[in-house]
C-alpha cells in the first residue's frame, strides 16, 4: 500500500461518489426531458438554457424545505433509513472496472477502485442486498400504515428478484470463467463478443430484475402512488426525501453500468487500445442508453398489479434464468 | 499495538456489543437490526483474515437473506412500533449454561495456543488462488464432496418441505378453495 496507489484510489473514490451524485441531478432532467418529448410537451426549460440548471433549483428548494419527523416515529432509525439506503448505491460501482490499464507520469493507472477483485460479482449482489434494508427501515420507523405497507412491499419485491437478478449474473461468469469482472470484460472485445448476443435471454431478465429491484415503473409498486400515497417514503421531507430519491435514481445508474459491463463490453469499444481514456466514454455511452431504454419504459408500460408482480417474479422470471444457467453450463462444459 | 490490532479491538468490541443488545433489546425490530450489525461485524473479521469471500458470503446469506427474513416476519405478523417483550424465558437458564461451557472450552483451547500464534499479524497466504481452492475442494472426489452433496439434498428437502407446507389446502368441491 504504497503513496501513488492511496492517491489513485482517493481520486477514483471521489470522482465515482460526485459523478454518481451528479448524475443523479442531471438524470433527472434527462427523465423529465425524455417524458415530456414522449408525451408531445416540452419540459423543464425555464431554469438556464435548455432547463439545465433545473435540478440546482430543485437541490436548492429541497434544502430550504422543513424537515418534519413525525411524532411517533423510532427517531434515530428514521433519520438512519435514507443513509443506509443512499450508502450501497454509492459504493456498489466500486468494482466496476472503468478502462482498461495506462500510463499517468510513469504510474500503472487502473481506471476503475477495484476492477481486478477476484470476488466482483458476488459484492454486486452483497452491496445490492444490503440495499433493502433501508427501504425496510424507512418504512417501519414512519409508525405510518401506509409507509410499512410500501416497505413491506419493497422488501418483499427486492427479496423476490434479487434470485433471478443472481441467476442472470451466473451466465457471463460461466462464459468468462471468472467472477472478476476485469476478466469478464476482457472476455467481450469486439462487438461480437459481447455477451448479449451469447445470453440474449440472461440480458433480458438482468434488465427486468434490475429494473424490479430499483423499484422503477412498471415494477413501482413499492411508491405506487395512488394506493400508497408514495409507500415507505411518504413521510419524508425535505434532504431526507432527496436523498431517498437520490439512492433510486443512483441504483438506476448502477443497474444500467454493471448490465453494460456484463452484457455490452464494458469499456471496449473502438480504438480504445490505442487511446485508454476512450473507455469511460464508451461505459457511459452504453450506460446512458440503458437508461433511455429504462425511461423508455416508464413512459411506455403501466404498473403491475401486486399479486402479477410476484407471480412475474417466481413464476416466470425464476424459471427462466434457471434454464438459462442450466443451458449456459451444459454448453459450456461440452464446448469449452 | 498495529492497526490491525486496533481495528480488530474496534471491530470484536462492536459485534459483542451488537451481540448483547440483541437479546437485551425489548423491541423486537431493534432486537433483529442489533443482529445485522453484528453479523456486519463477523463479515468484516472475515476481511481482516484476509478471507474475502467469505465475508461476502456472510453479508449476502446472513445479512442479505436470513436477517432481512426475520425483520420481514417481524414486520408481517406483529403490531409493529409499539410491541416489547420481556427479554428472558423460562429456558434462560439453559442457554446461560450452554454460553459458560462454550466460553469455558474456548479459553481452555486458546490457553494452549502459543502467544506468538495468537497475535494479529500478516497471514502467510499460499501463492494458489485461495477462492478456486475452495471451489475445487467442494466438488472434488478426495475433498468435501461428501458433506456438499449433502448439504445440497437436506436444503432441497427443506425447499420442497416450505412448498408443501405452503400449498393451499383444497376442501371439498363446495367449500371452494381456501388458502
Amino acid at each position: 500500500m504504497d503513496i501513488p496507489h492511496l492517491v489513485e484510489w482517493t481520486i477514483e473514490s471521489i470522482v465515482i461518489v460526485v459523478g454518481l451524485i451528479a448524475g443523479f441531478a442531471y438524470l433527472t432532467l434527462f427523465e423529465r426531458k425524455i417524458l415530456a418529448r414522449i408525451q408531445v410537451r416540452i419540459g423543464p426549460n425555464r431554469a438556464g438554457p435548455w432547463g439545465l440548471l433545473q435540478p440546482v433549483a430543485d437541490g436548492i428548494k429541497l434544502i430550504f424545505k422543513e424537515e418534519l419527523i413525525p411524532n411517533r416515529a423510532d427517531k434515530l432509525l428514521f433519520v438512519l433509513a435514507p443513509v443506509i439506503t443512499v450508502v450501497p448505491a454509492l459504493i456498489v460501482l466500486a468494482v466496476v472496472p472503468l478502462g482498461p490499464d495506462m500510463m499517468i507520469f510513469g504510474h500503472n493507472v487502473t481506471l476503475g477502485i477495484a476492477g481486478d477483485v477476484n470476488v466482483g460479482v458476488l459484492y454486486i449482489m452483497a452491496v445490492s442486498s444490503i440495499a433493502v434494508y433501508g427501504i425496510a427501515i424507512a418504512g417501519w420507523s414512519s409508525s405510518n400504515k401506509y409507509a410499512l405497507m410500501g416497505g413491506l412491499r419493497a422488501t418483499a419485491q427486492m427479496i423476490s428478484y434479487e434470485l433471478a437478478l443472481g441467476l442472470a449474473f451466473v451466465g457471463p461468469i460461466l462464459l468468462a470463467n471468472s467472477m472478476n469482472l476485469m476478466d469478464i470484460v476482457n472476455a467481450q472485445r469486439g462487438l461480437l463478443g459481447w455477451y448479449i448476443w451469447l445470453q440474449p435471454l440472461g440480458f433480458i431478465i438482468f434488465l427486468l430484475a434490475g429494473i424490479a429491484e430499483v423499484n422503477r415503473d412498471p415494477f413501482d409498486m413499492p411508491e405506487a402512488e395512488q394506493e400508497l400515497t408514495a409507500g415507505y417514503h411518504a413521510e419524508y421531507s425535505g434532504m431526507k426525501f432527496a436523498l431517498m430519491f437520490m439512492a433510486e435514481y443512483d441504483k438506476m445508474i448502477a443497474v444500467s453500468m454493471i448490465a453494460a459491463t456484463l452484457f455490452l463490453g464494458g469499456f471496449w469499444g473502438p480504438f480504445v487500445e490505442q487511446i485508454p481514456l476512450l473507455g469511460p466514454v464508451y461505459l457511459l455511452i452504453k450506460t446512458i442508453f440503458l437508461l433511455f431504454v429504462m425511461i423508455w419504459m416508464r413512459a411506455t408500460l403501466v404498473r403491475f398489479r401486486y399479486d402479477r408482480l410476484m407471480a412475474f417474479g417466481w413464476k416466470v422470471l425464476l424459471p427462466l434464468a434457471l434454464v438459462n444457467v442450466v443451458v449456459t453450463a451444459v454448453i459450456v462444459l461440452v464446448g469449452g | 499495538m498495529t492497526i490491525a490490532q486496533i481495528i480488530f479491538i474496534a471491530i470484536s468490541a462492536i459485534t459483542v456489543i451488537a451481540s448483547i443488545l440483541v437479546v437485551a433489546s425489548r423491541n423486537l425490530v431493534h432486537a433483529a437490526l442489533w443482529l445485522v450489525l453484528s453479523l456486519a461485524g463477523v463479515a468484516v473479521l472475515f476481511v481482516l483474515l484476509q478471507a474475502s469471500f467469505l465475508a461476502v458470503v456472510q453479508v449476502v446469506i446472513y445479512i442479505g437473506a436470513i436477517a432481512i427474513l426475520i425483520i420481514f416476519a417481524v414486520m408481517l405478523t406483529r403490531r409493529v412500533m409499539r410491541e416489547t417483550k420481556p427479554q428472558v424465558n423460562r429456558y434462560w437458564w439453559i442457554g446461560a449454561l450452554a454460553a459458560l461451557l462454550l466460553f469455558v472450552t474456548l479459553v481452555v483451547i486458546l490457553n494452549q495456543v502459543p502467544s506468538a500464534a495468537s497475535s494479529v499479524s500478516e497471514l502467510p497466504l499460499p501463492e494458489e488462488d485461495l477462492l478456486s481452492m475452495l471451489g475445487t475442494a467442494l466438488v472434488d472426489v478426495d475433498g468435501f464432496v461428501l458433506p456438499f452433496e449433502v448439504a445440497s439434498v437436506l436444503l432441497l428437502a427443506a425447499l420442497i418441505g416450505s412448498l408443501v407446507i405452503a400449498r393451499p389446502i383444497k376442501l371439498d368441491a363446495e367449500e371452494g378453495d381456501e388458502a
